[in-house]
């Protein structure tokens, strides 16, 4: 059972230093990166969403001394390239699809709003399952990093720690990539997917742009890819994925709910009782309704172009309330509603007898 | 019934938890001066929370896991929250203590609250009242003054909203437990009924400003949600209610037998202590009459020896959660009241 513990006070661990110029990566991760994303095809391979193309195109850097191992299996590219290609190591087979849940983005935004003073930015670490077609990310959590003109420093040691912890937790969740907050991915966000690239194959890159750029939060997510002309030294560039958000059917009522603050002056709501649930739940369908019906008289009308699919819809949805015999309809009712009656009576009459088993013990 | 006064205090609370301004107004029905009136809770713990329970656990099993956060006032503001590992059977050696101080030692690197102000904990179909729970609730209290239990029901939620409830102890069921008599009369004494063994505080959800402009993105990008299960018809989860509470019951009237039993041997005991007394002093008046010594006085009680009074937690225990079954199907039906007659207009205009 949990109990209550008090924290102690010990000294932080001291994060790993690592200047710019010493970064050794190791030869592993080095060809995983550069497998089937062969030098020729990498302009052809940014997908279709290539509205964010811009930015990664301004963040492809050739920090040299990083990257001088990476030009050790340049030679290995042609075998490479003559390999048709198995299936992508790392979570991209070919979907290039980053499922988030929304519990990720406040974590992220959380983490934000609590970093230390002079942090223009946080990062961390990305947690979640691999499945053939996408890549879901369900956890994360926030490591601590300092980053200033010429160096970046990440606490890799925590990173491991709470990643050991959070498997105890769920045993099924992989590290998948990184996330930092911010509009632009900096030269640094190299280095750091760099030592991401140790703990993951292929990791992710994920940007929560909290500075609210462009009047909007950008979410968008991406993977590495090399670049560069072969048998020279490699640059790195990001290419974007499609982000999508996957909710379970309880998160979607929390986010529901969650999403009421909105409204209220002072961004408190509380929890509403059972049939203010219903009213409310009633009000939304009420909405709907009446967004379709001004669609519907705006057709009628002329005002509006109409459109066969959504006459179709319409059909099904007015044909969906059941045409019932009145009778039989009033019959179903009122046995439905004295069962429900019944079952009340009976909830009752049960706590009038405890209540009243309390009283004759105590006598 | 005059408990029945005391109960719809209580009962206003749990139903009636709408507004943080009204819901401090109202307070707990009738328990004096707690040290927390309201919890706050950011939309971050509840995400959390739901996905703990989504991933973890599913089943009969419980999720647990633990609320940081901190108080303020007389509000308790729950801040951040991670999970508890399951006890599993292969991990004997798991120490739950280490996981623990290992997390916030961890979290206070990040800047997050690491004041430990609670757990939370899921519950199936309502059925959390037990033993297991007030222990643990009494250690969090004992230790830290305004801790609560969120409960936290995903079948109730997955019917279409959110069913989160923070409880605390009442200052009285704090005494007894302390005391850790729970004999009959102690509980005569503390005048603790299956009402006030629990004290219902009401919840508001706060969010900072980024976090709203979050949703808002999210509420863009986000598909609507296709299923709206609140509105649907089906009662199956009712009779699921149903079943447990006729367990409950059948419990409870056992329990009621054997403290039924007891009552009837304790009486029987002092009847024969009486007549072996009567007997004895007859006895020695004869003797006395007769010139004799009387017999020497002996130690009634190691002849008869009181019989164990049975113990009464188990049964506050057991009337308490039958309350919480019955609080639940109370409002289930009356939801499922409105939505048939909103069902009856439509099938009205219809026709």
């Amino acid at each position: 059972m949990a109990t209550p513990a008090v924290p102690p006070s010990t000294p932080p661990a001291a994060p790993t230093e690592t200047p710019a110029a010493a970064s050794d990566p190791a030869p592993a991760p080095a060809p995983a990166s550069v497998s089937a994303p062969a030098p020729a095809p990498v302009p052809a391979a940014t997908p279709a969403p290539a509205s964010s193309s811009d930015p990664a195109a301004a963040a492809a850097t050739t920090a040299a001394p990083g990257q001088t191992p990476a030009s050790a299996p340049a030679p290995a590219q042609a075998p490479a390239q003559s390999l048709p290609g198995p299936a992508l190591p790392g979570p991209f087979p070919g979907g290039r699809v980053v499922r988030l849940h929304p519990v990720i983005l406040a974590s992220i935004v959380d983490s934000y709003e609590r970093r230390n003073e002079g942090a223009a930015r946080v990062i961390g670490t990305l947690l979640g399952t691999v499945d053939k077609h996408s890549v879901e990310v369900t956890n994360c959590f926030s490591v601590p990093h300092n980053e200033s003109e010429d160096e970046v420093a990440v606490d890799m040691e925590f990173a491991k720690n709470m990643y050991e912890l959070h498997k105890k937790v769920s045993p099924n969740e992989l590290i998948l990539g990184w996330y930092a907050t911010g509009h632009d991915i900096t030269e640094h966000s190299v280095l750091i997917h760099e030592y991401y690239s140790r703990e993951a194959p292929n990791p992710i890159h994920l940007t929560v742009d909290t500075s609210l750029q462009n009047g909007r939060m950008s979410i968008k997510a991406y993977v590495s890819t090399l670049m560069g002309v072969p048998g020279r030294t490699m640059g790195v560039m990001f290419t974007p994925l499609t982000v999508k958000y996957a909710y379970y059917d309880t998160e979607r009522i929390g986010v529901d709910l969650i999403m009421k603050t909105c409204f209220s002056p002072n961004r408190v709501i509380g929890l509403s009782s059972d049939l203010q649930q219903v009213g409310g739940a009633s009000a939304r369908i009420q909405d709907a309704l009446s967004t379709v019906l001004q669609y519907a008289e705006g057709v009628l009308s002329g005002k509006v172009s109409a459109d066969n699919t959504v006459g179709r819809f319409l059909m099904s949805l007015v044909n969906q309330v059941p045409k019932i015999v009145p009778e039989d309809f009033e019959t179903m009712l009122n046995s439905n509603i004295n069962d429900l009656l019944m079952v009340t009576y009976l909830a009752n009459l049960t706590q009038s007898q405890i209540a009243l088993n309390e009283k004759l013990v105590n006598l | 019934m005059a408990s029945r006064k005391e109960g719809t205090g209580s009962a206003a609370t749990s139903s009636s938890s709408t507004t943080g301004a009204a819901g401090k107004g109202k307070g707990k029905g009738g328990s004096g001066d707690s040290a927390v009136k309201q919890v706050q809770i950011d939309g971050l713990v509840v995400l959390k929370i739901i996905k703990h329970y989504q991933e973890e656990g599913q089943g009969t099993e419980v999720v647990q896991g633990v609320l940081l956060g901190l108080v303020v006032e007389d509000r308790l503001e729950i801040t951040n929250c991670f999970p508890f590992p399951q006890h599993t059977e292969d991990d004997a050696d798991f120490d739950e203590v280490q996981y623990q101080m290992e997390m916030m030692r961890s979290l206070r690197h990040v800047n997050i609250d690491h004041l430990h102000v609670g757990w939370y904990q899921s519950t199936y179909y309502g059925s959390f009242v037990t033993r297991a729970l007030l222990d643990s609730q009494f250690s969090y209290q004992h230790a830290i003054e305004e801790s609560v239990v969120l409960i936290y029901d995903p079948i109730k939620t997955a019917q279409g909203s959110l069913s989160l409830k923070a409880y605390r102890l009442t200052p009285k069921l704090m005494e007894v437990c302390k005391e850790k008599d729970f004999s009959p009369e102690a509980l005569k004494k503390g005048n603790i009924t299956f009402e006030h063994m629990f004290e219902e505080v009401p919840i508001v959800i706060k969010n900072s400003h980024l976090i709203n402009v979050l949703m808002w993105e999210l509420e863009k990008k986000a598909a609507v949600a296709d299923k709206h299960e609140l509105l649907s018809l089906a009662s199956s989860h009712l009779g699921k209610t149903l079943q447990l509470l006729m367990d409950r019951v059948d419990e409870m009237s056992q329990d009621i037998v054997k403290y039924n039993t007891y009552m009837r041997n304790t009486s029987k005991q002092q009847q024969q202590k009486h007549q072996y007394q009567q007997r004895r002093q007859q006895e020695n008046m004869q003797r006395q009459s007769r010139g004799e010594p009387p017999l020497p006085e002996e130690d009634l009680s190691k002849l008869f020896k009181p019989h164990q009074p049975p113990a009464r937690m188990d049964s506050l225990l057991i009337a308490g959660q039958i309350n919480t079954y019955c609080q639940n199907i109370k409002e289930f039906t009356a939801q499922n009241l409105g939505k048939l007659f909103m069902a009856q207009a439509l099938q009205e205009y219809n026709s």
